[in-house]
């Protein structure tokens, strides 16, 4: 019974009409139109909370989907075919004098054909010749220049294998159609399963993913060059924007006088926040590139080009962070005498740090995702050599997913799923950064 | 603090002032077409491994992106060679005379041929160029009134030609911007278009309407831009079935084991029947190099010397493995001169 009802203590409704018994039909009613109201409203709550639960789980298996399909696709690039070789270091080949000139390329050729003596027509040799990469000849290189004492003996050397047998021994090249319709040949199959069963055949883990620049060989391709660019542009964008937001942040905030000037500047600013990133690198390419003459696809253009796209990120959360500061610290900063700088400064701005920390790791962690403002400036291009500074030529992790995920390669397809894998781990665990920060600093007034 | 933090921004900026930073450019930068991309990438990776000069930089922005690009005047800041898959046209070579680039320097690498493919769980389309034209035009011929067109009204390849399926036409294709879809219009359509005796005295007459009734395709839907994005083709003819894509030869080599080459004038395609030319939607690749930059920017005559040496472009060189098809001995002998010397392209060429 609720305070709505009429009734007394007796349960009789004291406000009732005449008639002694429309008093209790009466009653009996109000409870039902009561109880049915109630009973709607319960259902309502709870298929409210199903909907809610069912976003929450449709979410999580969407998810849960991009994660097993990318990581289904990529885990396999961790790992590399490589091929045991035994290569006579032939004096005669080998001037010690000028090492680099000797032909690497033919001694790898010669010990296959030594291994392989029956095969005599060119085609045969060619076919067999793909198998193994085109980077043996050059890691034979190293290997004599780093022990010149072993010219003129037999080196047993493990050289990655070609694309091809790299996909076949992974099992993503099926065995089992016919011969035309794969890109490895019945003599191929046989020259690898005979490699197999002498044990010559292994697969270790990809070392060269990680150390390697972009490449059009996929056994080859890895990610430093694109991590490095990255890692550089990054840190010029960290150097420009942080200061220069959290300074414009505590100027709007605190000293800035409330007209409708500074209504215009916050108004555009958010406005700012909502522009699509293509622009950004449009406005790079006109003033950066066109105006100032900096050079292409360096990574201090691209810094400068996502400064300006996560300025406005920074100086929202920073204005927040700022804001939740509560007056009572100033007015007592105030109080014991400080100025207004000093109060800004030594009191309010360490106080809301955590949350302006949060933003900027939380807007780094954007513009390590971005790809279409870096179009403009050149940064989505084939670059092998690995930046060494603010000045060379280099690309960024996701371009290099984007420019892999073009290539015809089979092998570039788990590949360019691992690069999404490392990328996001990168992302996950700034994210996590940002969010464990704000855990630890946060301050409940 | 402040100060620290105003002098270095200060500093930042100054030091980007000026041309001085570009000045010292040391690697060769390269744009142009997609489909001359997976070419010039492994010949410049093999440039960069084997000499001491660095890696060049390759763009891919479109054939008509590189040439704007290339175009736009000669130092450091303009890049020095471009790619295309198309010969550069006459507006564009005049507007690079008059920003100053006045000696281009034109190099042939070989030929690529354009592939009509559909899934292999499909059947095999036997095409001629006149039913791609009939498939894919805007405004087809009416009967056979001479002048006459209508808005195509094929909905199934089985109205263009009885003998082909009963399949709804859709055809996944370059965009405009793309130097293949030129490729295309021009040996494929066109040459379906000439078939028809009033449209070959056509381009005789009035040539804009002639190039307009034989370059225009369709916009109904029943051609779909797919972009320059030439897996993600391969992967929508892989789900569905009825669908054709267009795109070079190189991605069907890559992709024989899920996608089968359509028949085009009774020839498929094949590496020797587009190297003989009997296949007959194939086109030259080419790249354009500023004779002004070859001194100053390190290494780009060994660069060409590398791109046009028999081990990268010759019959069983490393460029025929990625899918380009060779040009006759006598053509890389020619061409291979031509970049010693550095003889330039004159406007009476194009």
């Amino acid at each position: 019974m609720n305070k709505y009802s009429r009734n007394d203590a007796t349960g009789k409704n004291t406000l009732a009409g005449k008639n002694h018994t429309s008093t209790k039909a009466a009653a009996a009613s109000t409870m039902d139109i009561v109880n049915q109201g109630l009973s709607r409203r319960y259902n309502a709550e709870k298929r409210f909370r199903l909907y809610g639960i069912t976003a929450i789980i449709l979410s999580m298996v969407f998810l849960a989907m991009l994660f097993i399909s990318i990581i289904g696709n990529g885990y396999t690039a961790f790992q590399q075919t490589f091929v045991k070789l035994d290569i006579f270091l032939d004096p005669d080949t080998i001037d010690a004098q000028s090492l680099k000139d000797a032909n690497y390329q033919g001694m790898v050729k010669q010990s296959l054909r030594d291994m392989f003596p029956e095969v005599k027509t060119r085609r045969d040799k060619r076919r067999l010749y793909a198998m193994i990469s085109s980077g043996a000849a050059f890691q034979l290189q190293d290997f004599v220049r780093k022990n010149q004492q072993e010219i003129g003996s037999v080196i047993q050397l493990w050289v990655p294998a070609d694309d091809d047998v790299d996909m076949l021994i992974k099992g993503h090249i099926p065995r089992d159609v016919p011969e035309i319709e794969r890109r490895i040949k019945d003599n191929q199959l046989a020259w690898i399963d005979r490699l197999q069963d002498q044990g010559r055949i292994e697969k270790r883990f990809n070392t060269t993913f990680f150390t390697a620049g972009d490449s059009r060989e996929p056994e080859l391709a890895g990610i430093l060059g694109a991590v490095s660019g990255s890692f550089y542009t990054l840190i010029v964008t960290l150097m420009l924007s942080f200061p220069v937001g959290v300074a414009t942040a505590v100027y709007l905030e605190e000293f800035a006088p409330k007209n409708r000037w500074t209504d215009i500047i916050e108004v555009n600013i958010n406005n700012l926040a909502a522009v699509p990133s293509i622009v950004y690198g449009l406005l790079g390419l006109a003033v950066f590139l066109n105006f100032f003459g900096l050079p292409r696809s360096v990574p201090l253009v691209g810094g400068f080009v996502l400064t300006l796209m996560t300025l406005p990120t920074i100086i929202i959360a920073s204005r927040a962070a700022l804001k939740s500061v509560p007056p009572s610290i100033r007015e007592a900063a105030l109080g014991v005498g400080a100025s207004k700088t000093q109060m800004v400064v030594h009191h309010v701005l360490p106080l809301a740090l955590p949350g302006m920390l949060t933003g900027t790791i939380i807007g780094m962690a954007q513009a390590l995702g971005e790809t279409a403002p870096l179009l403009m400036i050149g940064m989505v291009a084939f670059i092998v050599d690995i930046p060494g500074g603010f000045t060379d030529p280099s690309t960024v992790l996701p371009v290099q997913i984007f420019l892999w995920a073009d290539s015809p390669e089979r092998a570039f397809l788990e590949r360019t799923s691992a690069a999404i894998m490392v990328l996001l781990a990168f992302l996950v665990t700034m994210n996590a950064v940002a969010v464990f920060l704000r855990k630890k600093f946060e301050r409940r007034w | 603090m402040k100060k620290v933090l105003i002098a270095s921004l200060a500093l930042i900026f100054t030091m980007g002032l000026g041309s001085g930073w570009a000045a010292s450019r040391d690697y060769i930068s390269i744009v142009g077409s997609s489909t001359v991309y997976p070419f010039a990438t492994v010949v410049a990776e093999n440039f960069g491994k084997t000499t001491g000069f660095k890696t060049p930089t390759i763009e891919s922005t479109g054939s008509g992106g590189g040439h704007k690009l290339f175009g736009a005047g000669v130092g450091v800041e303009y890049p020095d060679i471009t790619n295309s898959s198309r010969r550069i046209k006459k507006s564009e070579f005049e507007k690079a005379v008059a920003n100053g680039v006045k000696e281009i320097v034109e190099v042939k690498i070989g030929y690529d041929g354009i592939v009509i493919a559909n899934s292999k769980k499909a059947p095999l389309f036997k095409l001629s160029r006149k039913d791609i034209f009939l498939a894919l035009a805007k405004d087809v011929p009416s009967g056979n009134v001479a002048g006459k067109t209508v808005p195509n009204p094929n909905k199934t390849w089985k109205d263009v030609n009885p003998a082909l399926p009963d399949v709804k036409i859709e055809v996944l294709g370059p965009p405009p911007t793309s130097g293949t879809r030129d490729a295309f219009v021009e040996l494929a359509m066109e040459g379906g278009a000439k078939k028809f005796g009033w449209i070959k005295d056509l381009k005789k007459k009035d040539k804009s309407a002639y190039k307009a009734l034989c370059h225009t395709i369709r916009e109904d839907g029943a051609y779909i831009e797919a972009g320059e994005n030439d897996n993600l083709i391969v992967q929508k003819l892989d789900a569905n079935k009825d669908a054709l894509g267009i795109f070079g030869f190189s991605f069907l080599d890559q992709n024989s084991d899920k996608l089968q080459g359509a028949l085009i004038d009774g020839i498929a395609p094949e590496f020797d029947a587009i190297a003989d030319g009997s296949y007959p939607v194939s086109r030259p690749l080419f790249f354009y190099v500023k004779k002004a930059h070859v001194g100053s920017i390190p290494g780009i005559k060994e660069y060409l010397a590398e791109f046009t040496s028999e081990k990268a472009w010759g019959d069983d060189g490393y460029l025929t493995d990625k899918g380009l098809i060779p040009m006759p001995a006598a053509e890389r002998k020619k061409f291979r001169q031509a970049v010693e010397n550095l003889i330039p392209l004159s406007a009476s060429d194009l």
